[in-house]
């Protein structure tokens, strides 16, 4: 027996009232995702994904439909989001910009000091805890994002692209610290991309949206074993094998959101 | 090591203008090609400036006029900044503020100086108030446009982590229009320098404003001048001391 679901969709649509009439983002989309699990959801650009997430993280009202996520210790926030573009405070260094949730909740200054030194450390800022965001690269924005959202220690973590506007070689660097911090706690992710590859190097079930209206198109489990290497990943049969079956499903999905933009 | 001239050389040009113009005006005074009643030289005016100095009158004079526009300053810039931020954060409250500011906006300041002589009479808090209507118009007016240029997405990561209204006025609201605000600050303080000595002509009997009048009145022209020296003084170091102060709070700004 499956443990319950850690959360929980049922029914969720999505309708924007825009000047152009009305939007349909998302579609009776459903979905159960366990305890610990690195959900991944792939679909073609505008189909829905980022509404999905600041719907289930509370930024968003729905249309119809239900969801919940599964409180399991109050002392926690229960979610916490690394949103899609920049979205560090440009006004904050990036130590108070990484101690930002912890401070608004008002978490000892001691503790805000080890968890937030932990987190630059995992994500390599350390050395750059005083610098402002105009100082830093997009990559390294990127990682205090990350940061910011880990040290909250929420129980649900939302990540919306996180890593799409970096170069091949420091995405692939930030895959391996990701899912080298996800190891510690393993916590209930959601993740958003529109890479197939990455999906399939980081995720243990992937949704596949349809064009839109966000629909659910497939749900894909990956068995690949962890802790999991990146590089050696790349040469595994099975990793071919799931990315190929992916792009099928997408394959059409994209044509078809490209016809809608034409 | 490179000369100093070349080190220097932006800040040396600078100065070598108004160097200029005073020995030019010196000169153009010492031969009587201009008028030493209209335009006395900048010799005798230092002169003046040193007999006032010792005195202490041009000091008292000062002080009254800044504490005016210390006070002034105060009350009408801190309301400016709270309201402004409120309007910024809630649209209702912005709606129906807004037109109040639009329409009393455009009124020269000035020209409500006899109705505010009518209201606060002939003491301090005339001069006070004037000073304050000119620092609250630019001061809310920026703030508001500070708050609203906010990129939408830093409010929704103070949601999503759990800020509350005053948290998300103290940690985003305040801070991310502060370039705004200290902009509305500059352009109140050349208000308020304005208004200041527009009042002090008027029913005042000290101040830079007064100093200026009154030497009109005795044809003292060369106090005149130093009343107007000082006064420009005064512009060139609040100037210098915001630019400081703006480096000081603002450090997340790309230089
Ligand atoms: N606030 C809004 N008002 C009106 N329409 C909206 C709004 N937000 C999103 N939409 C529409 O909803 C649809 C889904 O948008 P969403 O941002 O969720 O897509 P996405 O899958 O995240 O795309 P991308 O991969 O490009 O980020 C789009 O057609 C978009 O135009
Ligand atoms: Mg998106």
């Amino acid at each position: 027996m499956d443990a319950p679901p850690k959360i929980s969709l049922d029914g969720l649509s999505k309708t924007f009232a825009s000047r152009s009439g009305l939007v349909t983002a998302l579609d009776n989309v459903s979905l159960n995702i366990a305890p610990g699990t690195f959900c991944v959801v792939v679909g073609p650009s505008g189909c829905g994904k980022t509404t999905l997430l600041r719907i289930v993280a509370g930024l968003e009202e729905r249309t119809s439909g239900n969801f919940s996520i599964r409180r399991d210790d109050r002392s926690r926030p229960l979610n916490a989001m690394v949103f899609q573009g920049d979205s560090i405070f440009p006004w904050m260094n990036v130590w108070d910009n990484a101690a930002y949730g912890l401070k608004l909740r008002g978490v000892s200054a001691p503790q805000i000091r080890e968890i937030v030194s932990h987190y630059l450390d995992r994500t390599g800022l350390r050395r750059f805890a005083e610098y402002y965001p105009h100082q830093l690269s997009g990559g390294m924005r990127q990682r205090v994002s990350i940061a910011r959202a880990f040290a909250n220690d929420p129980e649900v973590l939302f990540m919306d692209e996180p890593f799409s506007a970096l170069d091949e070689q420091n995405k692939l660097l930030l895959q391996e610290e990701l899912l080298r911090i996800w190891e510690e706690h393993k916590k209930t992710v959601i993740f958003i991309t529109h890479s197939v590859d990455e999906a399939v190097t980081l995720g243990d079930k992937i949704v596949i949206m349809t064009a839109s209206p966000g629909r659910i198109k497939a749900v894909v489990d990956v068995n690949l074993p962890r802790p999991r290497n990146i590089l050696e990943l790349r040469r595994d049969r099975e990793f071919g094998e799931l990315v190929f079956q992916i792009w099928g499903y997408l394959r059409t999905e994209v044509d078809a959101a490209r016809a809608q933009v034409n | 090591m490179k000369p100093l001239l070349e080190r220097h050389g932006d800040r040396l040009i600078g100065v070598l203008s108004p160097i200029l113009l005073l020995i030019v005006w010196e000169l153009l005074v010492r031969f009587h090609w201009i008028s030493a009643q209209f335009f006395p030289a900048p010799s005798s005016i230092a002169v003046t400036f040193v007999k006032l100095a010792r005195t202490g009158d041009l000091w008292l004079n000062v002080g009254v006029s800044l504490r005016r526009l210390l006070l002034g300053f105060i009350i009408g810039g801190v309301p400016g900044l709270l309201l402004g931020i409120v309007m910024g954060l809630s649209r209702p409250i912005r709606l129906f503020i807004e037109p109040l500011i639009a329409s009393t906006y455009p009124i020269p300041k000035s020209a409500l100086l006899p109705l505010v002589l009518l209201i606060f009479g002939l003491g301090e808090s005339s001069k006070i108030a004037m000073v304050a209507m000119g620092v609250f118009y630019p001061v809310i007016m920026n703030t508001v446009t500070g708050v609203l240029q906010i990129s939408k997405i830093y409010f929704d990561v103070g949601t999503n982590f759990g800020a509350g209204r005053w948290k998300t006025f103290r940690t985003i609201a305040l801070p991310g229009a502060a370039p705004f605000i200290i902009t509305g600050v500059k352009l109140g303080i050349g208000m308020g320098l304005i208004l200041i000595s527009i009042a002090e002509m008027v029913g005042a009997d000290s101040g830079l404003g007064y100093m200026i009048w009154n030497a009109w009145q005795l044809m003292d022209v060369e106090t005149m001048y130093v009343g107007l020296f000082m006064i420009a003084f005064l512009g060139f170091v609040f100037t210098l001391l915001l630019d400081e102060i703006e480096r000081w709070l603002l450090p997340w700004r790309a230089a």
